[in-house]
């Protein structure tokens, strides 16, 4: 029997090898053959943790910190570790009922899942976090974790500062080391100095297990890079100033900047309407952020740097000065202006009617006379030493343009815009290459296509006061812990000797017509007593195309100043649009502003007109009609998409229509009364929904 | 040299009991490295038989005492009740079907008490096999009758049925391991063939094109028309046969599995063979898709998840492997199941390949060696027995192996010796020792 089919025993033994050997095939192919498990392995267990560094901090130039770091803590709740805990006593500190502790476990679960820790509530309140800290053993699931928050607590600067967001893929792409959910300036200063803000970010390997839990360290954090924290800025800013800049700007729409000229550091520079810097920081950002991005007054949008005004009368020293050193006028020089400039084809209004008020350059200057700096405007484009028109308005062209007008000026803050000084080539456009000095004589008072922003003109006054250098505005002084690899700054230390071939006294006449106009010309009402302050209003006329119609609006408040004359340590440009007279609403602020710096203190006369202006409502009529006009295109661009036009329907019925239009007329006025010294801890209060 | 004083270690086959000792002791340090974690008290750990490599440790231990009873017990106990045993092993599974408790899914195990719990499907494998091997040692079989091989078939798949029926479908493809032995007595390998080449083809429908397969199929068939040419020409018939086979075989791969799938399967059954095979499956229907979605509610993740896992550990291992302990993906349960079916990810990501190669040598060597006892017995039973436990270990063993390489479905069966449990444990223990004690006996015929 048993030699009986012995030779299957055989077939046997083949098929028990043949299957190891395939096996072993297998495992040759996995093992050594396909190097992609081994790195996925590493995906599945190491996990890279980012260690965020503090970013740096903003101080002004008296070390006050305008902008901090503020640790708040939320607190984390990991569902699965949530065991016999005392239930009722921990929603008793929360202030939460019991269902509502069950459906944010179970938010809590559905989110993240059961065994990774989620947030239960963010943004601790102080008290709260003091409560819970000492209890914190009882409740075994919970814990706390840090969370570094921006605080402002001067509440000021917030379009000098800029915010932190998430980085977007434009970010992402254009630099490298970011990831999705890092967080990056995002405008102003926060933006522009990110690199020494930023610090290094430093990366510790965790084990983590098949639920993402962190079990320990890789390797005993051999491979681990420290954080390094970000360098913190000291700026030239004087935040007492910046929030007196702010308020009188309350509820009118306008910029202030007010620039050292023997360095160019930036003082104060407020843009109106604005925004509460605190409010883009805690968990209600993204809802406050949409609101002033709809808001048609554009308070995101810094007024300073991007708002282009003509310059109107402001423009008047840089004129004269520009004559006087090409020769075609003398300090003598006048022109006999009975109220309206009639040498060319249509008739320039001037304010001034009295006989004389233009009989030297410096009663001109000081009267601001519009016939005699037509006239000048017309002998410097028309200069015989040129034969032509078009050499005379490129010559004058290049002198304003060292003036720092008609390009971006280089301030240390993203997005800035650059104003217009046209040059031949728009005029061969507009006049099909007919034109002459009168074709654009109102540019002589900073009218026709000149357009500037307010921080070119306050950096033009720096020049004039200078006579004839400056330094490139900025903010930031100096950066702790520079080395010499840092030239974000380097830029800021060149001088820039422009203009200083015109001579001391030819600056000197201009000045001292600029020092007659506090005197005994437009802005004599704002003189400082004990300071002598050189100034030029400006009241410039401007347009706007509202539903396609170009629309003259109400004129344009400028003022730029700079004090002391003797030996200048601010300069000033004010805008408040559709104000009326410079004289009225622009000169009051520039001079307190003035006063304010360079006394330190307000005498109480000043005190009471600050608080009369900061209670003064200005802002533009207009903005209703646009608030509505893009209000009711959104909402039936909604009723096209959605199909329900009940939100449209308040746009068209004429009794809520008009009631709509009321209530936005009240509205439309930003927030006005900041309180300035609000502790960050109060601003940025955790927002807890109670019906989750 | 058939005396009974002479102690039970007279006869007995060192090298079996050796492999045996090795390979527990290697499963007992596997489920260790799996569950261990770095704040265990490691002596505790051995000693509290609250965890799983301690209580391995004490089936292990019992294991041994039960191997050393069944050496002292005479080897005709065996065969006489052989029948009864089998008896003894359906009523344990039917049994089950009364006091079953759902474990994992299966409503297989029969829960004693709080801490042990008996799984009858794989212990029936020993009983099985005793009956099988007395029924083809029968003088009156003859084993070329076609009614004789019904009734071992019949004796080997009616536990597989009960097995189906508890939803251990695993356990069930065990029993035709059985298959070999029978070939090893007689049966005619075209079974065997056909078997497989159907297995085959079904598994190539899922994964090929049906039309390139459809091609291979047909490049086979006029492969073998060369080949067979001379016959071919003398008798009309083999080509009749070879078309046939074509015919039936695209037959099958274009409609039989197709009717199958859309018809006979439900949804999620055809999902876990087409994740089995790492295909995905696109349900036809929102009905299939919802019906996939319930069925698979309660597991937390797929088959599919725990091959990619599995693959990634023992990948991840290369040549010698991370160490013991130092495995990242089976440390840190990436691996499901690894203390029980998937323990060979923790020799692949510790020991690499080449420890994974040593590791399969040894079961290589056990299985060579099993057969070597099976084919100097005299009786046949024991010859039928020797086989039969090769070829339960072998099915075992294949199938678990490849199955956490990647190569075969996920079924659940434990690696012998090694995937935690107790009942398995045993039941390999007890079938190897009963071989042992057969053997030890091999110059006696049993009747």
């Amino acid at each position: 029997m048993p030699v009986f089919n012995q030779s299957r025993s055989n077939i046997i033994r083949l098929i028990f090898g043949a299957m190891f050997l395939i096996i072993f095939a297998q495992l040759f192919n996995l093992q050594i053959f396909s190097s992609k498990y081994k790195k996925l392995a590493q995906e599945n267990a190491l996990f890279p943790k980012r260690i965020y560094p503090n970013r740096g901090i903003i101080f002004d130039r008296n070390q006050k910190a305008i902008l901090n770091n503020a640790i708040l803590y939320d607190l984390m709740v990991t569902p699965s570790q949530v065991k016999n805990i005392d239930t009722a006593y921990f929603c008793q500190i929360m202030g939460i009922d019991t269902a509502e502790f069950r459906d944010r476990i179970l938010d809590a679960k559905f989110k993240n899942g059961p065994f990774r820790p989620t947030i239960f509530e963010d943004l601790l309140e102080p008290d709260l976090y003091a409560k819970l800290e000492e209890n914190i053993w009882r409740f075994s699931g919970f814990n706390l974790q840090e969370r570094p928050v921006r605080v402002y607590p001067f509440n000021a600067a917030a379009h000098i500062m800029g915010y932190v967001g998430e980085v977007d893929s434009g970010v992402m792409k254009r630099s490298s080391g970011y990831q999705l959910g890092d967080y990056v300036g995002r405008n102003g200063l926060e933006q522009y100095y990110e690199k020494q803000l930023m610090g290094q970010r430093g990366i510790e390997f965790w084990l983590k297990d098949n639920k993402n839990r962190l079990v320990g360290h890789y390797e005993n954090k051999i491979y681990d890079t420290a954080a390094v924290a970000g360098k913190n800025l000291r700026t030239y800013i004087d935040v007492t100033l910046q929030q007196f800049a702010e308020k009188l700007l309350a509820n009118k729409v306008g910029a202030i900047v007010a620039i050292e000229p023997k360095t160019g550091g930036i003082i104060a520079m407020a843009s109106s309407p604005d925004f509460d810097p605190n409010s883009l920081t805690g968990p209600d950002k993204q809802k406050n952020y949409g609101m002033l991005n709809l808001n048609v007054t554009s308070p995101l949008f810094n007024r300073a740097i991007k708002g282009q005004y003509p310059a109107g009368s402001t423009y008047k020293p840089l004129g004269a000065l520009i004559a006087l050193d090409e020769g075609v006028i003398t300090p003598a020089s006048g022109y006999d202006c009975h109220g309206v400039y009639l040498a060319c084809s249509h008739p320039v209004k001037c304010d001034e009617k009295f006989a004389g008020h233009a009989a030297t350059l410096r009663l001109a200057i000081a009267h601001s006379c519009n016939s005699f700096f037509c006239n000048t405007f017309r002998q410097t484009i028309d200069n015989p030493q040129f034969h032509s028109v078009r050499k005379g308005l490129m010559k004058w062209k290049e002198y304003v343009n060292a003036f720092g007008l008609g390009h971006r000026i280089g301030v240390d803050l993203p997005s800035e815009d650059g104003g217009n000084i046209p040059d031949t080539t728009s005029y061969d456009k507009d006049y099909n290459h007919s034109w002459n000095s009168c074709t654009m004589v109102t540019m002589g008072i900073g009218q026709d296509k000149m357009l500037i922003t307010p921080v070119q003109m306050a950096n033009a006054m720096c020049i004039v006061a200078n006579k004839g250098y400056f330094y490139v505005p900025h903010f930031v002084k100096s950066i702790d812990g520079e080395t010499e690899t840092d030239t974000v700054l380097n830029k800021y230390k060149t001088k820039h000797e422009v203009l200083t071939h015109i001579p001391d006294d030819v600056y000197e006449t201009v000045i001292s017509g600029m020092q007659d106009v506090t005197e005994i010309g437009t802005a004599r009402a704002v003189r400082i007593p004990g300071i002598n302050m050189c100034a030029k209003t400006g009241t410039a006329e401007n347009y706007l195309v509202v539903e396609h119609r170009r629309t003259k609006l109400k004129n344009n408040a400028m003022f730029v100043c700079f004090a002391p004359r003797e030996n200048p340590k601010i300069a000033i440009a004010v805008v408040v649009q559709n104000a009326g007279y410079g004289a009225a609403w622009a000169a009051p602020i520039g001079s307190l502003i003035a006063e304010k710096y360079l006394n330190d203190t307000l005498r109480p006369e000043s005190v009471k007109k600050a608080e009369l202006i900061a209670g003064t409502d200005l802002m533009p009529k207009y903005f209703v009609r646009l608030q509505f006009l893009q209000d009711s295109t959104n909402a039936s661009k909604r009723a096209l998409q959605t199909h329900d036009s009940t939100r449209l329907m308040k746009y068209i019925t004429p009794s809520s229509r008009a009631a709509l239009l009321d209530t936005l007329r009240k509205a439309i006025a930003p927030p006005s009364s900041k309180n300035p010294m609000i502790k960050p801890k109060e601003i940025i209060k955790p927002k807890v929904d109670s019906t989750k | 040299m058939n005396q009974r004083n002479a102690g039970i270690t007279k006869g007995i086959d060192w090298p079996l009991v050796w492999i045996w000792a090795i390979l527990c002791c290697i499963g007992v340090t596997c489920i260790f490295a799996a569950t261990y974690r770095d704040t265990d008290n490691i002596l505790q750990g051995f000693i509290s038989l609250k965890t799983d490599y301690s209580r391995e440790l004490l089936y292990f231990m019992m294991g041994g005492i039960v191997g050393v009873f069944i050496l002292l017990t005479d080897s005709k106990f065996f065969m006489a009740t052989a029948n009864l045993g089998y008896a003894f092993g359906i009523f344990l599974m039917l049994l089950v079907f009364v006091f079953h408790s759902r474990v994992k899914g299966t409503e297989s195990i029969i829960r004693i008490g709080n801490l042990f719990q008996l799984q009858p499907a794989e212990m029936c494998t020993i009983f099985v096999n005793l009956a099988l091997a007395k029924y083809l040692s029968r003088i009156e079989t003859d084993f070329y009758k076609t009614k004789s091989q019904l009734i071992a078939v019949s004796i080997a798949l009616i536990p597989a049925m009960l097995s189906i029926l508890q939803k251990e479908t695993g356990l069930a493809l065990v029993y035709f391991s059985f298959f070999l032995v029978m070939f090893r007595e007689g049966l005619a390998p075209q079974v065997l063939v056909v078997g497989f080449s159907f297995a085959v083809l079904v598994v190539a429908t899922l994964l090929l094109d049906p039309n390139l397969l459809a091609l291979i199929l047909t490049g086979i068939a006029a492969i073998a028309i060369y080949f067979l040419r001379r016959q071919v020409k003398r008798n009309r018939g083999v080509l009749v046969l070879i078309v046939g086979i074509w015919f039936v075989c695209v037959g099958i791969q274009r409609f039989v599995v197709p009717f199958i799938f859309d018809h006979v399967f439900k949804a999620y059954q055809v999902k876990r063979i087409y994740d089995a095979i790492g295909k995905d499956y696109v349900p036809k229907n929102e009905a299939a898709a919802l019906e996939i979605e319930q069925k698979s509610a309660g597991k937390k993740k797929d088959n599919n998840y725990n091959v990619k896992q599995s693959k990634i550990a023992i990948g991840s291992g290369s040549v010698i492997g991370k160490g013991l302990l130092k495995g990242t993906q089976t440390h840190y349960e990436f691996v499901p199941e690894q203390s029980t079916d998937f323990i060979f990810c923790t020799i692949g990501e510790g020991f690499g390949f080449v420890g994974s190669v040593i590791f399969l040598s040894i079961y290589l060597l056990l299985l060579l060696r099993i057969i070597f006892i099976a084919e100097r017995q005299r009786s046949t039973f024991s010859r039928c027995y020797a086989y039969g436990v090769a070829s339960v270990y072998f099915f075992h063993i294949a199938v678990n192996v490849c199955m956490t390489i990647g190569l075969a479905p996920v079924v659940g069966i434990p690696l012998p010796f090694m995937s935690y449990g107790g009942t398995s444990l045993l039941t390999f223990t007890i079938m190897l020792f009963i071989l042992i004690r057969l053997d030890a006996d091999r110059q006696m015929v049993l009747r």
